[in-house]
């Protein structure tokens, strides 16, 4: 089991004072080399999961385990990326990869090493020693994930990654994304709001309800090409598994 | 493999334009370095006849070759070059000392928000105070040498790149911070690989308005007290009546603003060469 969550409640107190449920009574599980996606509503507490994965805060209720393991703060077996890069601009782009094991005492060649290895698996060889201003959105997004990579993370949280992208380097990225990590056979959890995307990437996909946010379907994808998302986007059943998250999601009922 | 080639063939396009429009820069006429030089040359041609044209006596206004002159009496008669050094030395030297310390002290303040808030008023206070005012006390407590001029360039360096750095150490992502904390980063870690150089553009900026008021301290310094530098040539030559001084020694003071200006933008560049440039 590489994540579980157990009737998972997160309460916070807003600035207000008053008591707000982010998510309320969240159990699900993902195995190991699974890709899981969670969709749901804006606020239904899609970024709550994640933070919570990351070990950025704690549950108030439930448990959070990755492999098998209570979460109780940050930790090098999560790595996440989000909406931003966050690639350092002083840095060229094999030295940004390079930034998550320095810290973690890993000697220089050997960091070096690794990050050679991430960067041909993110299709960015021959870019090592440009600056990030040199690449473009996606490639600075490859270059992100490689630093991910690069720390041997046992699950990668995935931030709307892709949501900042145009439409074409979006579809690309996407692509490259699922190769790579199904190379590595990591086991992967995206947040998206893009119901598409979520059917294209993931074996399973988690439908949250609005706030308080709780698993209201779980639905798995019955498809091939998980590391080919260019090729599922063609298929005729991916219009299926998108109109029943969304009649999941009551998108309907809300237009009308 | 696409996105690469991609990237690559983008890459390449603005290369191929290149040529076309440098092939058209020489013809332009409207050069904003021919039309500056003309400039110089057009207020250098009015400085020179000007003055005698509309009778304006030279202990108003010296002419070119009448500054030239005294420029020249001044070299082998006034120990010029002895000013001259003496002046750039402490410009410097106070700019030196002065950023290092306003940098340290913002960078310091910058990673302690309890004594930021402490001792904001008092520097809010100490910058808006004119530092200038100060060289008569600094003449009163360490008399007519070097140390009076030193302590006014230091203190009015000090604060424009303690201010910049301070407020860039505030204003770093958070969510860069988050993930070098992620990255197991300690708070030293932190500083030396995220804020530090997220920081740099600022202190940079800082630096160069520093450079440009270090000559105010020193010359402030030296009209005040003192019987070496430019700036005392500057009161020497007003009480003698002897503009065509007065004019010397203010071009020699500009000339060594610009050089610490320029070398700081060199520094600049270098420093910040993964910043992507506007050209033109």
């Amino acid at each position: 089991m590489a994540l579980e969550f157990r009737n998972v409640t997160k309460k916070f107190t807003t600035n207000a004072g008053d008591r707000l449920t982010a998510v309320s009574d969240v159990s699900f599980r993902v195995d190991e080399g699974e890709f899981v996606s969670v969709v749901g509503p804006s606020g239904c507490g899609k970024s709550t999961i994640l933070s919570m994965t990351a070990g950025l805060y704690q549950p108030s209720d439930g448990e959070v385990l990755v492999s098998d393991a209570a979460v109780t703060g940050p930790n090098a077996h999560v790595g996440f990326m989000l909406q931003k890069d966050l690639l350092l601009p002083w840095r060229s782009i094999i030295s940004n990869i390079e930034f998550g094991l320095e810290a973690r005492g890993v000697a220089k060649a050997e960091r070096r090493a690794r990050a050679m290895k991430e960067l041909e698996h993110c299709q960015l060889a021959g870019f090592d020693s440009h600056y990030p201003y040199q690449l473009s959105g996606g490639m600075r997004q490859r270059a992100a994930l490689a630093r991910t990579l690069a720390i041997d993370p046992e699950i990668i949280l995935l931030d709307e990654p892709f949501s900042a992208l145009d439409a074409q380097t979006k579809l690309l990225l996407q692509n490259s994304f699922a190769g790579t990590i199904a190379k590595t056979g990591k086991t992967t959890l995206l947040i998206t709001h893009d119901l598409v995307e979520a059917v294209l990437m993931s074996d399973r996909i988690l439908v949250l309800s609005e706030r308080p946010g709780t698993v209201v379907a779980e639905i798995k994808v019955d498809l091939p090409k998980r590391d080919r998302p260019i090729e599922r986007r063609v298929m005729p059943e991916v219009s299926d598994y998108a109109a029943q998250l969304f009649k999941h999601l009551k998108l309907e009922e809300k237009a009308a | 493999m696409t996105d690469t080639t991609q990237a690559v063939a983008g890459r390449s396009a603005p290369a191929a334009k290149a040529p076309a429009s440098k092939g058209t820069r020489p013809m332009r006429l409207a050069n904003p370095l021919y039309a500056s030089l003309g400039l110089l040359v057009l207020v250098l041609l009015a400085w020179e006849f000007l003055p005698p044209a509309l009778d304006v006596p030279k202990f108003i206004i010296p002419t070119l070759t009448d500054c030239l002159a005294e420029l020249s009496r001044m070299w082998a008669f006034e120990g010029l070059l002895g000013h001259f050094l003496s002046t750039a030395l402490y410009t410097v030297l106070g700019f030196a000392i002065g950023s290092l310390l306003g940098a340290v002290l913002g960078y310091l303040l910058g990673m302690s928000e309890f004594w930021e808030k402490v001792l904001s008023p008092y520097i809010l206070a100490l910058q808006i105070a004119p530092k200038v005012a100060f060289a008569p006390l600094f003449i009163m407590w360490f008399g007519y040498n070097a140390m009076p001029k030193l302590l006014v360039t230091v203190l009015i360096v000090f604060f424009p790149v303690l201010v910049n750095v301070l407020q860039a150490m505030r204003t770093v992502d958070r969510d860069l911070v988050n993930l070098a904390r992620a990255y197991n980063l300690g708070r030293l870690g932190v500083f030396w690989k995220v804020e530090m150089p997220s920081t740099l553009p600022n202190l940079m900026a800082g630096l160069r308005i520093a450079s440009t008021l270090a000559v105010i301290g020193v010359t402030v310094g030296e009209l005040v007290g003192g019987n070496t530098g430019l700036g005392f040539l500057i009161s020497y030559g007003g009480g003698q009546a002897n503009a065509a001084m007065v004019f010397n020694a203010i071009l020699l003071l500009t000339v060594i603003g610009y050089a610490l200006y320029f070398a700081l933008v060199k520094i600049e560049t270098r420093v910040l060469h993964y910043l992507p440039r506007a050209e033109h």
